[in-house]
Parts: structure tokens; sequence; C-alpha cells
């Protein structure tokens, strides 16, 4: 017999008597704007905001948040950096990128989370490799509460995607806070319409 | 196997109390954050009666669901394995790595890959394991287990941390500060990411209903494991299955909250399919775990969702670290596991709690954990794998705890003997009490006799 066999059968012959699935019911969520409540949330995960620029110039923007940027690369065609991302063989070749730019598909008020998949990033380590990522989240695509967010079934058929709330951070030495553990150092949100 | 003395072990860990300390102040801190994010979700003790009848519902269908994962998993292009103990998910491991000259793994933290001893396996035979998460690093670099499963170095302080990486890295040994520590470290460990041949990660979740593999982090180090080398290897516990999408909502709302006191992890990731050109490999491991599903009164370990909560409220494990414990899960929850992997070995754990409760009244799935610690004490009582002067003392206790007339003979005569008693016949080996603490003066009168003189005429 085969170990999945023999698996399978333990795990079979083993069960206990059965449990049934609950419901997961939708509990009502905080009274407030849920923009106000993003806000508070990304920010308390280490999170920052940028006023969307007046004219519409993005590009002029992140040369503003990020003066010593030499590489920008963007995932979305509402930015043109210098690293074109159709170009990239190898996910290790965005190991320089200063800043990453990529547009969330929807935020999360209750945790300040930003939901990102591989059709945003193109290619997915621009979300870890970049030293800052800067992304774009339309200010009318926030919900409420994660049971909104894993209640959106289909968003799941991606083959990969991620709850990104605020930069990497740790705190595994002595507790203190340190942002830019692995991947991002900064993680700055701009709202903006689609 | 040698026995462990967990009582033996905690007093070295006692010994440095800056670090004892420490390590009270840091856990006690977690569990502060963590009511303060409970208390302020109002359906919070809903949640958990619901992640716990979750977890009950699919380990009662536990079969059904492994079948159903596959199944997903292997529509999205993953291949799946099955090991039933360590020895096979490490043999497996191995085979996925060396046939395809895969000889650099970057791996995020997994507690099941620490139960199988991995590493050591993968590298006599040529493999080189890098741990990206800072605690197991630091721990991998230390050649020590974690000794909590959140927080891996949550017993070391940042001059334990410099000396390891000045011995190791070359760090700095004379620069202590936390923020050069951890740069050291990211600047360390990026170009093993950068060239790695395969990337691993353990689960948090596995679902059923799409072949998803979720893994929770901080720093990011699970996502650049996978969507770097062309090579990922994602090793789950069997228990780790959930039947559907919505159930992960609930078990991520209570995740961190009862780990950390955060909201969320900072990244929650869904791995479901591998990239174009890039394989992606599932080993569902038992080892045990399929025993302990049969186990009437302990199968409910494994609800567990490796929070770390109870370990964190536990005052003995806080003042003992979670070395002392002589296993990869340590607190409370490792005392209710560990003896299923090796009753002998592991008999001295499940006394290593004072029953307060306080590990099930946190635990975000409902596990009794104070109750199945007791169960264990009868148990392993039964198969007389007590020392004996527990055993004797215990004896002794039970006939005199067992008698009204014995009981207040004893404490009349006990009162009288705490003022008398030369200090050697209280301080000894045979009195753990006496150990380390001085014992309280005895009141001048038993509660007995106060209460028969102040309301026994009533």
């Amino acid at each position: 017999m085969n170990s999945r066999d023999r698996i399978l059968g333990r795990v079979r012959k083993n069960q206990p008597p059965v449990v049934p699935l609950p419901a997961v019911p939708t509990f009502d969520t905080d009274s407030g704007s849920l923009l106000e409540r993003f806000i508070a949330a990304v920010v308390r995960m280490g999170g920052k905001f940028a006023d969307p620029p007046a004219d519409g110039d993005l590009g002029a923007l992140i040369g503003r948040l990020f003066p010593e940027a030499r590489v920008i690369c963007s995932a979305t065609p509402e930015v043109v950096g210098n690293r074109p991302l159709d170009q990239v063989r190898e996910p290790a070749e965005l190991n320089d990128v200063d800043v990453g730019v990529v547009r969330a598909l929807h935020g999360v008020a209750e945790t300040g989370s930003l939901w990102l998949t591989e059709v945003q990033f193109t290619v997915n380590a621009l979300g870890f490799l970049a030293q800052h990522l800067v992304v774009l989240l339309d200010p009318t695509r926030i919900l409420g509460t994660l049971h909104d967010a894993y209640g959106r079934r289909t968003d799941f058929d991606v083959r990969y995607g991620v709850l990104m709330t605020g930069p990497s951070a740790t705190a595994d030495i002595e507790g203190v806070l340190i942002h830019g553990a692995q991947g991002i150092r900064t993680l700055t949100v701009v709202l903006i319409p689609a | 196997m040698k026995r462990i003395d967990h009582a033996e072990a905690s007093s070295k860990f006692i010994e440095a109390t800056d670090h004892l300390e420490f390590h009270d102040r840091r856990l006690w801190d977690l569990r502060q954050k963590r009511d303060r994010e409970t208390v302020g979700l109002a359906e919070w003790e809903e949640l958990r009666t619901l992640a716990s009848a979750i977890k009950e519902h699919a380990l009662t269908h536990l079969a059904d669901y492994l079948e159903q994962f596959e199944r997903n998993a292997l529509r999205n292009g993953a291949t799946v394995h099955w090991a039933t103990d360590a020895a096979e998910h490490n043999q497996i491991v191995f085979d996925v790595m060396h046939s395809r000259g895969a000889r650099t793994l970057v791996k995020a933290k997994s507690m099941l890959t620490d139960e199988c001893d991995m590493r050591p396996f993968l590298e006599t035979r040529g493999i080189s394991v890098m741990e990206t998460d800072l605690g197991e690093r630091i721990q991998q670099l230390d050649n020590e287990p974690p000794s909590h499963i959140v927080v891996p170095a949550v017993h070391k302080l940042r001059a334990d941390v410099a000396q390891v990486f000045s011995e190791t890295i070359g760090t700095d040994p004379n620069n202590h500060d936390v923020h050069y520590l951890a740069e050291s470290q990211r600047q360390h460990t990026r170009p093993y990411f950068l060239a790695a041949a395969a990337g691993m990660t353990g689960a948090n979740f596995a679902v059923a209903e799409t072949g998803t593999v979720v893994v929770c982090t901080n720093e990011g180090n699970a996502d650049l494991s996978v969507n770097l080398p062309p090579l990922t290897i994602h090793s789950i516990g069997i228990e780790k299955v959930i039947p559907r999408i919505e159930d992960v909502g609930v078990f991520v709302r209570m995740l961190s909250r009862s780990a950390l006191g955060s909201p969320i992890t900072q990244l929650t990731s869904h791995f479901r399919a591998p990239r174009d050109g890039a394989e992606m490999h599932i080993i569902l491991v038992d080892n045990g775990r399929s025993e302990r599903l049969g186990m009437a009164d302990f199968w409910y370990s494994l609800k567990c969702i490796r929070c770390g909560a109870c370990m964190n409220t536990c005052p003995v494990y806080r003042r003992s670290g979670g070395l002392s414990y002589g296993a990869t899960y340590s607190g409370p929850i490792g005392v209710i596991i560990d003896p299923t992997f090796n009753l002998r070995k592991f008999s001295s754990l499940p006394f290593a709690s004072t029953l307060n409760g306080s590990c099930t009244s946190v635990c975000p799935v409902r596990i009794n954990i104070h109750e199945q610690i007791y169960k264990w004490r009868q148990i392993i009582a039964e198969k007389s794998q007590l020392p004996f002067v527990k055993k004797e003392a215990m004896r002794v206790a039970g006939a005199v705890l067992g008698s009204p007339t014995l009981y207040r003979a004893a404490v009349e005569t006990a009162g009288a003997g705490l003022e008398h008693l030369p200090r050697f016949m209280m301080y000894n080996r045979l009195n753990a009490w006496g150990r380390q603490r001085e014992l309280p003066a005895a009141p001048k009168s038993t509660f007995r006799q106060w209460y028969l003189k102040n309301r026994g005429q009533r």
C-alpha cells in the first residue's frame, strides 16, 4: 500500500463522530466611513499615504517622494517607470528596483490590507524585491472586513494572491519593530480612482 | 530515549535573571496586546466558536477534504506527495531537489520541518538550507531549535544575537543595535533569495475547495521564497486542511490578533498554482496526526492554528523558556501534543503547568488545553511514568486528602511543624516546593479552627 492510501485509510478509520459545517455569517461592520477606517488601519500597520497629484502626474509625485530613486518599475500603465516589466526574464532581475508601482484591486478597512495578485504585479517578485512600493487604490473599492474579502470566492482563482498590509516587518529581536525585514521598506498608498 | 526533565532544564534558564525577566515581560506584553485586540472585536467569542466548529468539521471529514485538496492541487498544476512520517517527508524533499540538481534551498519558517528535523538531513546530503525568517535564522546560526512557535528567538537578548551574528555572518560584535542586526541579516540573506534553486514554506491553512496554500508572515520571506526560485515545495501537516475560502477569513481574523496583538500579519499569501515555467510541490505529512485523530480525549489538539497565545499567557512557559521542554512544540500546546510522539520521553511535560486554565481561555479555536493536560497526568500516572519521589508524594497526598480526619490532623501539625522544623527538613531534595522559594509563614490557626470558633455556633 502506498503512503497516500495508508494515511487516508488511517484517517478514515480514526475520524471522530461528524460535526456539521457552520455557515460563516457576515458580521455587521463598524459604523463610520470605510475610507476613514481603512486609512487608520494602514497607518497603524506602518503604511503611509500620499495625496494624489492635483495635475494627475503620478510620475512626478513618485519623483518627489523618492528623490534618490534610480530604478522605478511600474506594473500599472498609469505610471511609466524606467524598467519595463515585459523585458524581465528572471524575477531576480528586479533586485535593483528602488520603487515598485502597482494598482491594488481593493482594500480592506478592518486591517488596512491591499489585495494584489499576479495580474496586478505582472512579476510577483516586484512586490518584495523593490526597496519601496507605491500602491494605487480606487477609494471606492474598499471592503469592510476580512469576511467581505474572503467572501469574494472568484478573487481566489488566481495562481498567486496576497493581502499586503503595510511594509515587511519583524520584531524578532527583543520585540523591537523593524520595517524592511526582508521585503519592502516602505509602503505608500495613493488613493486615486481607476 | 532519555526522559526530558523540564524542571531541571528550567533551572538553567531561571539562573540568567536578566533573560528571565525580559522573557516574562515580553511574552506578557504580547498577551496584553492580544487582549486589546480581542476586546475591540464584538464578535470575538462568536468567532472562537465558529473557528472551533469549522476545524472540528474539517477534522471529522478529514479524509474527504484531503482528497478534495489533492484533486484541486493537481488540477492547478501542482505535484502532490504524501509522507507517513518525518523520514519519508525529508526523503521526498531531498529526492525532488536532487533529481533536479537543486542544491540550495531558501525557506520560510515551518514548525513542521523543525518537527521532521529536516535541515540536518538535507545538509548532510549536500543541500544548503537558508532559514529566512529572522528569528528562525538566529536559531539556525546558533544551532538551537526555536524556543517559541511564533517568535523563535524570544529567549535571546540583543547582545546574544550580536554575538551569534558576529561569529557567523561577520557583524561587528560590539554593535548591539537591533536595526543594525536586522539590516545585516537582510543584506546577508538577499543574495541567497536571488540565487536559490528551490524555495520552501510551511502552511497555515490548506483550502480544499481551491487547492490553495495559505501562508501568513510579517517579513515577506515566504513570498520571496516562492516568487523567485523555479522550484517550490510546501510542507503541510494533514490537519491544516479547511473546507472553503470563506473559512480562511475566520482564521485570519484571529491568528495574528491571538499571536502578536496585530489585526493581521503584514503578508497573508495565497499560493494556488505555479508561475509559468516553475514547479510547485506539495507534501502532505501525517507523522502521528492520523493516530492522534483516533484519541478520544486528545484529537482536539489537532485544531491548533499555531498562534502561540497559550504560550504567551502561561506562567510556567514564561518563566522556564521554550527550550526547557526539549521538544519542537513547547508551552501548553506542546505539553498536550508532545506525549503523542513519545510518552516516556515527554512524560514530565504535563506537569509543567499550574492548571490555571488561562491557555484554554485564550485559545482562538477553543482547545480544552488544561483539561487535556490533566488527562495526560492521569495516563502518565497509570502507566507509571512518574518519578519515584513524585509518585510517593502523590500517594501520601491522596491518602491524606481523601480522609477528613487525616487531613485535619495533618494541617494542624503542619502549621506547628513549619514554625519549628529545622530548615534541612523543609528545603531538601524531596520537597520541590522549597527549592526556589521560601515557604510562607504558617497562620496562627487553621481555617477549620477559625470557622468553628467564629461560625461554628450558628
